[in-house]
């Protein structure tokens, strides 16, 4: 699998992403500048987390009139695998490639901490390497991932199975108190329609090796591997 | 802009006759600025350089002392550690948000002036106490400050202290630390070595902000200090992202001869360093510079503080690239000046010279003071306080105030707005062990780092207190398994100017220096900053120690968390009951006062080369040492953090119960150990001459503490950790 990191000016997990792919998975991987236009070469794209253009005037606001995000978009409209992590989540909205918005975090303060997350849906191509209902643990870092749509997006987000990650705690349980940022429906990641775009404010690439905590994050990027493996691009 | 007298910049009558001496005439206003920002406390060192002459700077691990931007040590495999802690207290003072946020950009800038990438951000944060609003609105602004700028540049904050007393009532102490990891072949230096080389600035446009900020640090803060607001700067941290980015590019590309950070006293201080470290001159034309302000005279483009700007010597004929580099990142590059051979700082405006002052003068030639310090008054009657004339507090009600008094309690309210994991390094995460610990990508080792100061022992006792600032620094690393390598301090003191200020300074400034002399912690980069004063008084002094240690194999860490049922709790040296300067003192009867714990440095070499040992076989599973709170707290916290309670059963000796439970004397550290370890963990005491005891083990849901069977404390494990969890953050609400 020959992934894209695409980096704005501002991103700043690029690099960590690009360690996991490359070190871990043992992938080929490479950076993409927010100026290049061609995603051809690539299995799948990663925006990765970080404060893309200082996140000033609003998180992803400015990105997404990168010249590659109309490259991106593209790529994601032809079945591409796209995952946005974190201020790539925040990009994809700003984008509409996923639908929604992000809201300040309730406290009103950014938040740093490791989540319990239950896996909603397991057939998706960054999931199918876990279980349906598993609990799994991934570190968070944002000031704004507090998720919002109108009731009418949440209803298709539902009927779709398009949320595949939600904010719970160690036995599942869904409630506010274990809900970091406010998150509607303690939303913590959600896919387009197609399956094929997924954007996510947990960081999966802080806890894909043991010596930092964890390792669940690590089968994220393996589904991926799995799906291209199995059903190809 | 109504123009300063020399002595509104700062200046003392005899420093301005030397001035006079050394130009041979009047100083123009532009000149005399650059003289008062050059010879401020801040820039000049004026009255500690005396004092720090005494840090012991030189060990086989040092491969930059002081005298650069940051101390750089040696950490194998052709790696090197940067590092330096810096304040920026009096800009928190009054603007707490942007006064911390660009402590933060100010520190991290000197750490990849020198070529490497910043890995981690610790803080050292002072504050009266938090039931005065105006308390709670600096605290809360300076986290939100660090936190929004260190999370953007996506460096993590991974450790640090937060203290509360009423000594830093109108003067917080921020201090901000920056560690970089950077190829010992790529270290660069800020020294202009050749004549004719182009001087380039880069980065962010000058504006008026920060004026006199160097010369603002160096004063008292007063009812007037709100007016110096415009002192203080605006910061970006996206634009020093940016800056990071292209400036390691350069040095990847081996562009640039020298390169150093705009910092304090701005354009003035950074020529001056450049140029004087090899006793050339420089000639610069403030029209080249880039503003974001129109208007602007000499005065204003020399003396200002805006942030995130570097200055470049490039190699020859490399300006082009370097010109791409930065047009590539969207950031301004521009030639403003040339190095001369003349040893002069001429500064022109277009055609017209506007001011030429040697350049040896402004940093070499600032005035140095060796003063007479005096003990102070209170010295002795604190020494001699009979804690045996005080009651002793019932064991559980005391245990429950530590567990509350937001100096012990957990600091997640702070730390978490921190983004700590990001760089994908942190191995050992704030809160969970005594130092923060990072792995180094593509090695088997580990970092360690973790910054220190009791500073009401300080205050009780300077030379005790300085001595125990390092050694705790040290301790702590050891605990989480690192050899303590070398140290950074930030001397937070009053104002020399008063003889017992400056006793103070002396005297642990002496004690940090024979501690650190004793563990082979050289001090390899440092800050200071004096005249921390308001009406009511000098804060405590607060000489804050960062320290950087290495392991040698990750796997080999240990954080505090006592892991298993059934494993042997041990204390390493010995049950000690001395309460003097103790924060069980403090919050249950009131006092700041007492003799300080005596410390055998000595002992707590061998105590750190203990842990070192059993930390390098793994027969720890947890480890803490004994600070604040002491040894109930220590216990306390092993317990929370692992969801594990214990019973300790031990013979208290006849001690007072609340001295053996809550003395913060050194030279201690509790560990957990499978109980099959015991007997190599007693044969390893013994081979290092230090006692060792086994308290009791892990189990259960309380916390039960027995003096020889008989019942102490009993507290359950939830309602600990509910206290200490949540005792700052219901404060805040």
């Amino acid at each position: 699998m020959k992934s894209g990191i695409i980096v704005f000016p501002g991103s700043n997990c690029d690099a960590d992403c690009l360690h996991v792919m490359k070190n871990v998975m043992k992938q080929e991987s490479e950076y993409i500048w927010h100026q290049a236009s061609n995603l051809s070469a690539y299995d799948a794209i990663i925006l990765p987390g970080g404060f893309s253009y200082g996140d000033y005037l609003r998180t992803g606001a400015i990105a997404r009139f990168s010249p590659i995000m109309s490259a991106v978009v593209d790529y994601a409209r032809q079945g591409g695998m796209v995952i946005g992590i974190c201020n790539g989540f925040q990009i994809l909205l700003e984008v509409g490639l996923l639908p929604g918005a992000m809201l300040r975090n309730r406290s009103l303060k950014f938040i740093c901490d490791t989540v319990n997350l239950k896996v909603r849906q397991a057939n998706t191509p960054f999931s199918n390497k876990l279980e349906e209902g598993q609990i799994i643990q991934v570190p968070i870092a944002h000031g704004e991932g507090n998720y919002y749509c109108d009731e009418k997006t949440l209803q298709e987000l539902n009927d779709n199975k398009q949320i595949i990650f939600t904010y719970c705690g160690p036995e599942g349980e869904e409630s506010l108190e274990y809900n970091p940022n406010g998150s509607l429906a303690n939303i913590a990641g959600i896919c387009n329609e197609k399956g094929n775009v997924l954007g996510m404010m947990p960081h999966p690439e802080r806890c894909s090796e043991a010596v930092l905590g964890g390792t669940d994050g690590y089968k994220i990027f393996a589904s991926m591997l799995n799906y291209l493996e199995e059903v190809g691009r | 802009m109504k123009e300063l007298t020399y002595k509104e910049m700062g200046l003392l009558d005899e420093e301005y006759q030397k001035i006079l001496g050394i130009m041979g005439r009047e100083p123009n206003y532009l000149e005399l600025g650059m003289f008062s920002v050059m010879w401020s406390e801040h820039c000049g060192y004026k009255n500690s350089r005396p004092l720090l002459k005494n840090f012991p700077t030189e060990g086989l691990q040092v491969i930059q002392g002081p005298g650069e931007n940051a101390g750089v040590v040696d950490i194998g495999d052709g790696q090197a550690l940067v590092f330096k802690i810096e304040s920026h207290n009096h800009p928190s003072a009054i603007e707490p948000y942007q006064g911390a946020a660009t402590g933060v950009g100010g520190i991290v800038r000197d750490i990849f002036t020198m070529g490497a990438r910043p890995i981690a951000l610790l803080n050292s944060l002072r504050f009266a106490e938090l039931d005065d609003a105006r308390v709670r609105e600096l605290f809360s602004g300076v986290v939100a400050g660090i936190a929004g700028y260190g999370n953007c540049l996506g460096i993590p904050a991974v450790g640090g202290e937060v203290y509360f007393n009423p000594a830093y009532k109108g003067n917080p102490l921020v201090n901000a630390m920056c560690v970089g990891l950077v190829n010992t072949d790529e270290i660069a230096l800020a020294v202009a070595n050749e004549i004719d080389s182009p001087i380039m600035i880069v980065g962010a446009k000058t504006g008026r902000d920060g004026i006199h900020g160097a010369t603002f640090a160096s004063e008292e803060l007063s009812e007037s200090s709100q007016s110096k607001r415009p002192s203080v700067q605006v910061g970006d941290p996206f634009m020093e992202k940016l800056l990071i980015e292209a400036c390691l590019q350069l040095i990847k590309e081996d562009l640039v001869a020298g390169m150093q950070d705009l910092g304090a006293a701005g354009l003035t201080s950074s020529i001056a360093e450049t140029a004087s470290k090899k006793g050339l001159g420089v000639e610069v034309d403030v029209l080249q510079v880039p503003r974001r302000e129109q208007g602007m005279t000499p005065y204003e483009v020399m003396l200002s503080e805006s942030q995130e700007r570097m200055l470049i010597v490039p190699r020859t004929g490399k300006e082009e690239r370097i010109k791409e580099i930065f047009d590539k990142w969207g950031l301004d590059a521009v030639v403003i000046g040339r190095v001369s051979g003349d040893g002069m700082f001429k500064v022109y405006e277009g055609e017209e010279l506007v001011g030429a002052v040697p350049v040896m003068e402004l940093t070499e030639g600032c005035p140095v003071y060796v003063r007479q310090g005096q003990k102070a008054e209170y010295y002795q009657r604190c020494r001699a306080f009979d804690i045996n004339s005080l009651p002793e507090e019932k064991p559980e009600p005391a245990l429950r105030k530590l567990l509350a008094s937001p100096n012990i309690a957990s600091k997640r309210w702070v730390f978490s707005q921190y983004d700590y994991q990001v760089m994908t390094n942190t191995a050992i995460v704030p809160g969970d062990g005594d130092a923060a610990v990072l792995r180094i990508k593509d090695t088997s080792k580990g970092v360690a780092m973790t910054t220190d100061c009791n500073s009401r022992f300080v205050y009780l006792d300077p030379y005790l207190g300085g001595v125990l600032t390092v050694c705790e620094a040290a301790r702590n690393l050891a605990c989480v398994g690192a050899r303590p390598l070398a140290l950074t301090n930030c001397l937070n003191f009053g104002s020399p100017e008063k003889p017992d200020i400056y006793w103070q300074m002396e005297q642990a400034i002496k004690g940090m220096a024979d501690a650190a002399r004793e563990l082979d912690t050289p001090v390899v980069s440092g800050n200071v900053s004096l005249y921390n004063e308001t009406v009511e008084g000098a804060i405590y002094p607060t000489p804050v120690v960062g320290m950087a240690g290495l392991l040698k194999d990750i796997d080999y860490r240990c954080d505090m968390a006592f892991k298993d049922e059934g494993d042997l709790i041990v204390l390493l040296g010995e049950l000690r009951d001395q309460l003097g300067g103790s924060e069980y003192l403090y919050v249950c009867h009131g006092i700041q006062s007492g003799a300080v714990p005596p410390v055998d440095i000595k002992n707590e070499k061998s105590l750190v080369e203990m842990l070192l040992s059993l930390n390098a076989d793994g027969l720890c599973k947890s480890c803490h040492d004994i600070s604040d709170g002491g040894l109930a707290v220590c216990l306390a916290e092993s317990a929370i953090k692992g969801g594990r309670g214990f019973t300790v059963d031990f013979d208290f000796e006849n001690k007072r119960t609340d001295g053996v439970l809550f003395s913060e004397a050194p030279e201690r550290a509790v560990i957990s150990i499978n109980a099959d370890k015991l007997k190599k963990v007693q044969e390893l005491a013994n081979s290092k001459g230090l006692q060792t005891q086994v308290l009791g083990q892990v189990g259960g849901k309380d916390l039960l503490f027995k003096n020889c069977g008989q019942e102490i404390i009993r507290m359950s494990l939830a309602d600990a950790g509910q206290i200490w969890e949540e005792a700052i953050e219901s404060l805040m609400k």
